[in-house]
């Protein structure tokens, strides 16, 4: 594959929730995204963006800027009002994603992408032990191999640092940070393409986060994923990500290489982030 | 040996109890549930004069299919003589003075809760059974609208997870009854609470199979000449019960699915039919040739 080719571009991803009116259509710069006039509310608004193989693209951005949004919209798990997603990897970039049936993003979702949420009740079926959600992946790509399928489980949670013995324990009775980790193992367990890390450190202790970084860190290199990490603490972008989208109100104020922008901030808003951080 | 239930023949009814117009509908439901295996049709399922969850989904098929000249069979867990066995055949019988019999062989229509009978049915019968859950994704999704929607888009990733889960906690991905199957290739559907060891006769079945579930108010089918897999994992074959070793102490039969019964005071364990319209027959036969009681 091309390096230079991204493996992943989004172009005017708008994410709406109201019907709009002729004010906040017109209007871009709407105080955190929300119409005075409809109070129709902007999630995402026309964010572009181009995701290559093998880097770490990191979104920072206040609470309700959009961020998460930005991503469970890319997982299909949120509907886009509009806006166009390309995927080098499905039908060579000639169709728009956000468009396909059901049962194609499925596949999507399945065979090439990987999410792990913020909180692990939307990753996981707690009821059921962390083996089976981790063959939920694979059975999802289509596995019906039980013992190949307990071995890659088994594999994947070494991976991780969890002891194979616990694989028939409920993701419940985990701590939170085991959890995340059981969470990163499912989602990597087709060897997807695309990774999306929605917030994986946030309420996990310093030195869990600490952990869970590096894991992703040691993922990455090893599998060469892609990967779009979305957080609001400045010091896990610093650590994680190539390059650095600045999020605002739903729009993308800034944009750049994640040394950049951390030393050299030209959006007042960012400036604003990296100073509260110092 | 025909018997009639039920004394009464009273006129204040319809014939089937049902009215016509309810009873075409419900063959409506009917035909399209056959034209697509597997798949839950939904229908107004009526009032009886038996609770929901009685067999109601089964009676209305069967009083919805009946006509004055067939031959019923009213089985409950392989048995003739239960009370919910009986209690159908009286307010069927009272209602259309159809004959009954415990015969496999000689009904047009089966109605059965639990169990397919071990004699192989033939192209001109109909089996109906009773199914307290039609839905086998109930356990991916509580909701009715996601588990239509993952039917639609054959998304049965849930189901095999479940099984998966059983696989890891309980070391067998089978389950005692109502293990699921694929219909046609295409739907995954509960074949109702049957024993496993009678799901393989639902597989390219001369007999048109029926599926009612009155409080659910589905109805499903799987026509004649139709495959239908059990679900298994590449590496665990589908294995029925094993009934190997095992004889009926009344007839003497092997091979066929059996109930155990347990002697407390002589601490001993006795297999015989649970199919007691078999085990009969089987009996008669041998009584007939002169043979012995085989305990």
């Amino acid at each position: 594959m091309n390096k230079k080719m991204p493996i992943l571009t989004g172009r005017n991803i708008t994410v709406r929730f109201g019907e709009g009116c002729p004010y906040c259509m017109t209007h871009t710069e709407l105080e955190k995204g929300r119409c005075p006039f409809c109070h129709t509310i902007w999630a995402v608004r026309d964010v572009s963006f181009n995701l290559y193989p093998g880097e770490i693209l990191g979104i920072v951005g206040e609470s309700g800027s959009g961020k998460s949004t930005l991503l469970k919209t890319l997982y299909f798990d949120v509907p886009a009002t509009a806006g166009d997603v390309r995927l080098t990897l499905y039908h060579e970039g000639k169709d728009n994603i956000l468009h396909c049936s059901t049962q194609n993003q499925r596949y999507l979702r399945n065979h090439l992408m990987g999410m792990v949420y913020q909180n692990p009740m939307l990753g996981l079926r707690m009821d059921l032990s962390s083996g089976a959600n981790i063959a939920e992946k694979l059975i999802a790509a289509g596995n019906r191999n039980a013992g190949q399928m307990m071995k890659r489980c088994q594999g994947l949670l070494q991976h991780v640092e969890i002891p194979v013995e616990r694989m028939k324990d409920a993701p419940k009775v985990f701590s939170g940070g085991m959890q995340q980790r059981v969470q990163i193992s499912k989602a990597i367990a087709n060897n997807p393409p695309i990774l999306f890390l929605d917030e994986v450190t946030t309420g996990l202790d310093l030195s869990v986060q600490a952990k869970v970084l590096d894991l992703i860190r040691t993922i990455q290199q090893e599998l060469g994923i892609a990967m779009m990490i979305v957080s609001h603490d400045l010091a896990v972008i610093r650590m994680m990500s190539d390059r650095t989208m600045v999020m605002l109100g739903g729009r993308v104020v800034e944009e750049g290489l994640t040394d950049q922008i951390l030393e050299d901030p030209l959006h007042e808003y960012t400036q604003t982030l990296v100073s509260s951080l110092l | 040996m025909n018997q009639r239930v039920g004394e009464v023949q009273s006129t204040d009814y319809n014939f089937a109890f049902l009215d016509e117009g309810s009873k075409r509908e419900i063959r409506r439901s009917v035909l399209k549930a056959v034209a697509i295996p597997g798949y839950q049709v939904p229908f107004g399922s009526r009032e009886l004069p038996i609770g929901r969850g009685w067999g109601t989904g089964g009676i209305q098929l069967t009083m919805s299919l009946i006509g004055p000249k067939d031959v019923l069979k009213v089985i409950d867990q392989g048995n003739d003589d239960s009370v919910n066995a009986v209690s159908i055949k009286k307010l069927i019988c009272a209602t259309t003075g159809v004959e009954t019999t415990t015969d496999t062989a000689e009904a047009d229509i089966i109605q059965s809760r639990h169990r397919i009978p071990e004699e192989p049915l033939r192209e001109d019968q109909v089996l109906v059974l009773q199914v307290p859950n039609p839905e086998p994704l109930r356990g991916v999704s509580p909701h009715e609208e996601v588990t239509r929607q993952l039917h639609g888009d054959a998304e049965y990733t849930g189901i095999w997870v479940n099984l998966f889960e059983q696989l890891l906690k309980k070391g067998t991905p089978f389950r005692g009854a109502a293990h699921p199957v694929m219909a046609n290739h295409r739907y995954i559907m509960s074949p109702s609470p049957i024993p496993r060891y009678d799901n393989p006769k639902r597989n390219q079945a001369k007999c048109l199979y029926l599926l009612g579930a009155g409080r659910e108010k589905k109805i499903y089918a799987v026509p004649p000449y139709t495959d239908v897999e059990s679900l298994a994992f590449e590496d665990y074959p589908f294995r029925r019960e094993d009934m190997s070793g095992r004889k009926c102490r009344i007839c003497g039969a092997e091979n066929v699915y059996f109930d155990e019964i347990y002697d407390a005071e002589k601490g001993e364990h006795y297999y015989q039919c649970s199919d007691t319209g078999y085990c009969q027959k089987r009996r008669r036969q041998q009584e007939e040739q002169g043979e012995e009681k085989h305990e």
